[in-house]
């Protein structure tokens, strides 16, 4: 999701050196999805490929949070949702690549990945919260935006391989730094955050990027490409 | 405070292996050293071409001019007895 | 000016120039920058739409080479006195050019295939002997897109391999992408020698290498047995091995055509610069809030740390 977000960003960033620099980054996030798919469909042994996953399930299939799968046509929400997307996954690869497991060659590859994604999201967010009164304002307002959207990334799921609710406290450790030197106001908490991702419920935005982004695949059931 | 939108010009430096120097490779845009840095590392590695940067502003770089090359290089043409070739070693004397 | 009687020696940015040599300069440079960024439009497009995860990946990563090559090459024409700023805006506003090519549409993802295979196919024969042209920033700059560019020609060709060797409908999108870049493919070496009154003082000054004409027929040499091996056919009846002259005769491009898109009247120009237009503007209150973060960091901090 985070890469197909991404992707649109390549001819629209603000300076073409950014253009190059969201590039790198959706390519790391898409190499990932790409490791872990070829994880996932390796452990299931169902013959299924990566390209199966991604474009031959609908939307309640996808198992991804909400925060990654809405809208980001303004480069405040950008890096203000890549600063809170990072600091999690640095958290979550960080555990990955410790231990035994399958995930672990993609998570020790990921761990240096991200860590380049949230310093990025960082000097941004850090330069949009202190640059000029509208890039205050701006920054401010994608936080408010996207804070709701955090909780879901750390609710409990004890049968996780990696159970999000022991990185709370490490996620926030490495967000409100910035947050603070950028002059932005933590938001409070909504009582009842959005959430249903995991389960397979999502915003209405997840169907139309998925319709977009399976279309040609889809029109040529079978195919090779 | 006014501020001009346009980013300042900033060289580029890459150390491609270990035990070379840093050579020039480019230049970019970007509003401070700190971005400098990390565009030049998007903008001229991601082919894993360094090991190493240094960004420069471009400002900083002070630079002979043409007007001056006779002045400058051209006095050490006849020098030729900084080269050892200048020396002539009878036959048979090695490691000198 | 010394390379105009001495092909071998290089201008560097500092050197006496003639006006005109660093004018003409300044324009093919910056066209070709410009051609980069707006060249990422037609593919860009595709990245969201691409039908698996390997090409996705190829894409977005060439498209994100054409933005660092268009870079290169307004940092190679920042070195002749003229910021990147004000080409933007000679661009946006219609005083500068690009690629005639980049204003036809890309309508299936076979036009990814075909761009790379037919569009990069002919930017690289214009492009390698400029490796060698007389200003020595340009050069370095076509030596390193040159390098990074062999890719994107040989994944244009896979996809329409792939396609051509796939179900009738692929083979179908294939041969259509074809047929519809061929003749504009044609065009991007410009009008032929005898319309191009430029050329013979471009080839003194050491900036072009060859005529438009020549590129053409190399071009042309090059891509047949290519699309033979693809499978598919292009789009030119009169396209016949010539054996005394040891090339390919073809048709003539609808320069009339060329002329139309040239002057601003092709299917898309106008979309692909309100494009291009809307995400400088978009993007200008970002660039000044680095600016004024990094104003404020100055006067905060005045001395610089020390290189390592």
């Amino acid at each position: 999701m985070t890469a197909q977000r991404l992707g649109w960003w390549v001819s629209r960033a603000p300076e073409l050196e950014e253009d190059v620099a969201l590039a790198n980054i959706g390519l790391d996030q898409l190499g990932q999805a790409r490791g872990l798919y070829a994880v996932v469909t390796d452990l299931e042994g169902l013959g299924r490929t990566e390209d199966d996953l991604a474009y031959l399930r609908d939307a309640p299939d996808f198992r991804n949070v909400l925060l990654v799968e809405r809208p980001q046509a303004d480069f405040a929400v950008c890096v203000v949702r890549m600063l809170l997307l990072a600091a999690w996954q640095s958290e979550v690869y960080a555990v990955l690549a410790a231990r035994e497991g399958p995930a672990r060659g993609v998570a020790a590859k990921a761990v240096k990945e991200v860590a380049y994604h949230l310093d990025h999201a960082a000097q941004w967010v850090l330069r949009l919260g202190d640059g000029t009164e509208l890039s205050h304002e701006r920054a401010q307002a994608a936080l408010d935006a996207e804070w709701p959207y955090l909780p879901e990334l750390l609710e409990p799921d004890p049968a996780a391989a990696v159970d999000p609710a022991a990185l709370r406290d490490a996620v926030l450790g490495r967000v409100r730094p910035v947050l603070d030197e950028a002059t932005l106001v933590v938001p409070g908490l909504p009582a009842d955050p959005p959430t249903g991702g995991r389960a397979g419920r999502h915003t209405e935005h997840l169907a139309a990027l998925l319709a977009e982004m399976q279309q040609v695949a889809r029109a040529h059931p079978g195919a090779a490409w | 405070m006014t501020t001009r939108a346009e980013w300042p010009l900033w060289e580029v430096f890459v150390r491609a292996r270990r035990g070379m120097a840093h050579v020039h490779v480019g230049s970019l845009h970007a509003p401070d050293a700190e971005m400098a840095l990390r565009n030049a590392r998007d903008v001229y590695t991601r082919r894993q071409e360094g090991v190493s940067l240094w960004v420069v502003p471009a400002t900083a770089v002070v630079a002979s001019t043409p007007d001056l090359q006779g002045a400058f290089f051209e006095p050490a043409a006849d020098k030729d007895y900084r080269h050892p070739t200048h020396y002539s070693v009878p036959e048979g004397v090695d490691h000198l | 000016m010394e390379p105009a009687t001495d092909r071998s020696a290089t201008v560097e940015p500092r050197d006496p120039m003639p006006d005109g040599y660093r004018r003409t300069l300044v324009r093919q440079i910056a066209q070709h920058a410009h051609s980069e960024i707006i060249g990422m439009q037609p593919e860009g497009e595709w990245i969201a739409r691409a039908p698996s995860l390997r090409r996705k990946a190829i894409l977005m990563a060439k498209v994100q080479d054409e933005a660092g090559h268009g870079l290169y090459l307004y940092a190679a024409a920042e070195t002749l006195g003229t910021p990147r700023e004000e080409l933007l805006d000679a661009l946006h506003t219609g005083r500068q050019k690009y690629s005639s090519i980049f204003n036809y549409p890309t309508l299936t993802w076979a036009d990814v295939g075909a761009i790379g295979w037919l569009v990069d196919g002919a930017a690289i024969v214009n492009q390698v002997p400029l490796c060698r042209c007389s200003y020595g920033p340009y050069a370095r700059a076509m030596v390193r897109i040159c390098k990074e560019e062999s890719f994107h020609q040989r994944q244009g060709f896979e996809i329409l391999h792939t396609l051509s060797h796939g179900t009738p409908a692929q083979k179908a999108m294939a041969q259509d992408a074809v047929d519809r870049f061929w003749w504009p493919s044609l065009m991007m070496f410009g009008p032929p020698d005898a319309d191009s009154p430029n050329t013979v003082q471009s080839m003194a000054w050491g900036i072009k290498r060859f005529t438009n004409d020549e590129l053409r027929q190399r071009f042309v040499d090059i891509a047949v047995p290519q699309a033979e091996a693809l499978g598919l056919t292009l789009p030119d009846p009169e396209l016949r091995w010539n054996e005394e002259r040891g090339h390919w005769d073809f048709g003539t491009p609808d320069f009339a055509e060329l002329a139309e898109v040239v002057a601003g009247r092709g299917p898309c120009n106008a979309q692909r610069l309100a494009h291009r237009v809307r995400a400088h503007e978009d993007g200008a209150w970002v660039r000044e809030a680095a600016a004024a973060y990094a104003a404020k960091r100055a006067a905060r901090t005045p001395t610089r740390e020390p290189a390592a």
